[in-house]
């Protein structure tokens, strides 16, 4: 075939078909990351909280009265939120919304908590009017996690529970103290996105009472920020929280 | 003849030049000062766009904040039961209303509330808006026992009033939405942020090692653990300005804002105030129950009472509470009375003009 023959058809393509049917179509997408909340299953709502209707691997009732969280770095591709404070129990936080997010292949990550060189003291004026600090004396910056609530304890007598997750501090010399970051990364997946999209991702709450570290809250209940062990077994037990939903 | 037509032209001009010279007065904006540590560490405060803050405004909020003309018998003002050398709040545990009947809640004290991010006011949160909450004293039995109607009237008959309302709203008519919006715009000009714990903050001073130690009490999650709801060094309102039982009670005769939400999960739940000026606030809690801060102390240490919405951030409530030694209740006093901002109370802009 003659090149003007070559060109004549293609303008004919280029300029016969409608821009969205066509494979020229290249315009980003917008992705929205929807955290969900469920306990092995059972959806956790507002109307759940303050109630007496959980029951723990280890086999104590609780009741959740509060449960927010921090995520960062949520990212799709070369697409990125630095962070956002999630409210269960007021239910804000749970969508973000990533503009921009070229279409093709995206790998879908996201951090719990800060990682260190995030988790800088008193910088996030959101998260200051929230009161989701961590004082000084046990390293600054941010909680991860305050999830508080109340338990059964042995004589079936309500008691107070604060499962607060933070950076991993050490607090037995105060003048040097020994941090560790406990913030981890989840990674969601790769995934083909052609076209605005919803990915689920949903918390497990149950599983940070269960695996790989049973969790007792007969023993471990309140005064965990400062407790160095604590703060390393909610790390390990925050890796099986979070998973893939709807899409 | 033809000199009175010019006579009456140039009157009717002037006339008309004066009506219009009025017509176009456009109040000047207010800009807030904002203290360095709110501007740095806080989120923007709250104006709403139907009520921006002008100086017109926030001077005639002021008049009005002061004017016992708003109470049936024109014997009290908002400034009766919120007394600025009090830091806005009431040394009466109740405060009486013009017929004399006591409430049944401390009055609040009033600084910083264009940070209050929910806007929700009263003890019980029953008020959204600074604006809705002025409203209701007025029209409170126990409190001025008035009419909005009345005071409207009140407030045209006067000699200054349907100028004010001019100048600060471009209409001399006067009505309750006016006067709310106008005390509201001086309310938000209540800005507490220079105490010594500020300054200290700021690195113009240093604090006594009582009062070091007091702080480290307060932030610390083993020992006073305040922080969580009562702000910190990064949060310089000092309270989150949400709803919590801290354990004052095993039953309640004031269910809070479980009688606002008419949900039983709330009962006994109030606003935790913020712990700035409480040299200034006494008595304390949302009863005003707790005469002295040793009171107020003694009660998280040693005083919780258990009841079911208890806040799951009141530790050991079986043993009263978090137990802190002679030395760290005293060091805690002393942190304490470091956020009393001298300067707020005694500002002339807050005065009585």
């Amino acid at each position: 075939m003659k090149p003007i023959y070559v060109l004549v058809l293609l303008t004919f393509l280029f300029n016969s078909c409608e821009k969205k049917d066509c494979f020229v179509d290249f315009d980003p997408v917008t992705v929205t990351v929807k955290f969900t909340h469920n306990w092995d299953g059972t959806p956790i709502n507002q109307n759940d909280f303050d109630n007496f209707k959980f029951t723990t691997e280890n086999g104590e009732l609780i009741s959740i009265e509060l449960l927010r969280y921090v995520v960062s770095n949520v990212t799709i591709g070369q697409i990125n939120k630095k962070y956002q404070l999630i409210n269960v129990g007021e239910n804000t936080g749970t969508e973000i919304v990533l503009n921009q997010v070229p279409q093709g292949n995206n790998f879908v990550k996201f951090r719990f908590g800060f990682a260190d060189v995030d988790n800088l003291d008193g910088v996030y004026q959101d998260l200051n009017s929230s009161s989701f600090n961590v004082p000084m004396m046990m390293g600054g910056g941010y909680h991860y996690m305050q999830f508080d609530g109340k338990y059964k304890d042995i004589n079936n007598q309500n008691a107070n529970f604060n499962y607060h997750t933070i950076r991993a501090v050490n607090m037995s010399n105060p003048m040097n103290l020994i941090l560790e970051d406990t913030s981890f990364e989840v990674e969601i997946g790769a995934f083909e996105f052609s076209k605005n999209t919803t990915i689920e991702i949903k918390m497990n709450v149950a599983e940070w009472f269960k695996n790989p570290n049973l969790w007792d809250l007969k023993v471990l209940n309140t005064v965990l920020m400062p407790n160095f062990n604590a703060q390393k077994m909610m790390n390990e037990n925050g890796k099986n929280v979070f998973s893939l939903g709807k899409i | 003849m033809t000199k009175n037509w010019v006579f009456l032209s140039l009157v009717f001009l002037l006339m008309n030049c004066s009506s219009k010279e009025e017509e176009i007065y456009t109040p000047v904006a207010y800009n807030l000062e904002i203290p360095s540590l709110f501007a740095q560490k806080l989120i923007a405060p709250i104006i709403p766009s139907n009520n921006l803050l002008t100086q017109e405004g926030v001077a005639l909020g002021k008049k009005l904040f002061f004017e016992k003309l708003l109470s049936a018998d024109g014997t009290q003002s908002c400034a009766t039961c919120h007394n600025p050398q009090n830091a806005f709040s009431d040394r009466n545990q109740f405060s009486k209303g013009i017929d004399g009947n006591q409430g049944f809640r401390n009055a609040m004290p009033l600084f910083n509330l264009a940070w209050n991010f929910d806007e929700l006011f009263n003890w019980d949160g029953s008020e959204f808006s600074l604006e809705n909450q002025a409203f209701e004293p007025v029209r409170n039995p126990i409190e001025m026992h008035e009419t909005w109607k009345n005071v409207a009237e009140k407030l045209q008959n006067h000699p200054q009033y349907p100028t004010l309302f001019k100048k600060a709203f471009e209409t001399s008519t006067i009505d309750s939405v006016l006067i709310t919006k106008a005390i509201a715009q001086f309310e938000r000009t209540l800005i507490s942020g220079n105490s010594k714990f500020d300054r200290f903050l700021r690195g113009e001073t240093s604090l006594t090692p009582e009062e070091e130690n007091g702080f480290n009490v307060f932030m610390d999650e083993a020992r006073g653990d305040c922080f969580h709801c009562h702000g910190s060094n990064n949060n310089p309102l000092w309270t989150d300005n949400l709803f919590h039982n801290n354990g004052l009670d095993k039953t309640f005769t004031d269910l809070g804002l479980g009688a606002k939400t008419g949900d039983p999960k709330d009962n006994g739940k109030f606003k935790s105030p913020s712990i700035r000026n409480l040299a200034f606030t006494a008595p304390y809690m949302h009863d005003g129950r707790f005469a002295t801060l040793e009171e107020v102390i003694n009660h998280y240490s040693e005083g919780l009472q258990f009841s079911p919405t208890i806040d799951p951030l009141m530790k050991k409530v079986s043993q009263g509470g978090v137990q802190l030694s002679a030395k760290d209740k005293a060091a805690l006093k002393a942190f304490l009375l470091s956020l009393s901002d001298v300067e707020f109370i005694n500002n002339l802009a807050f005065k009585n003009p």
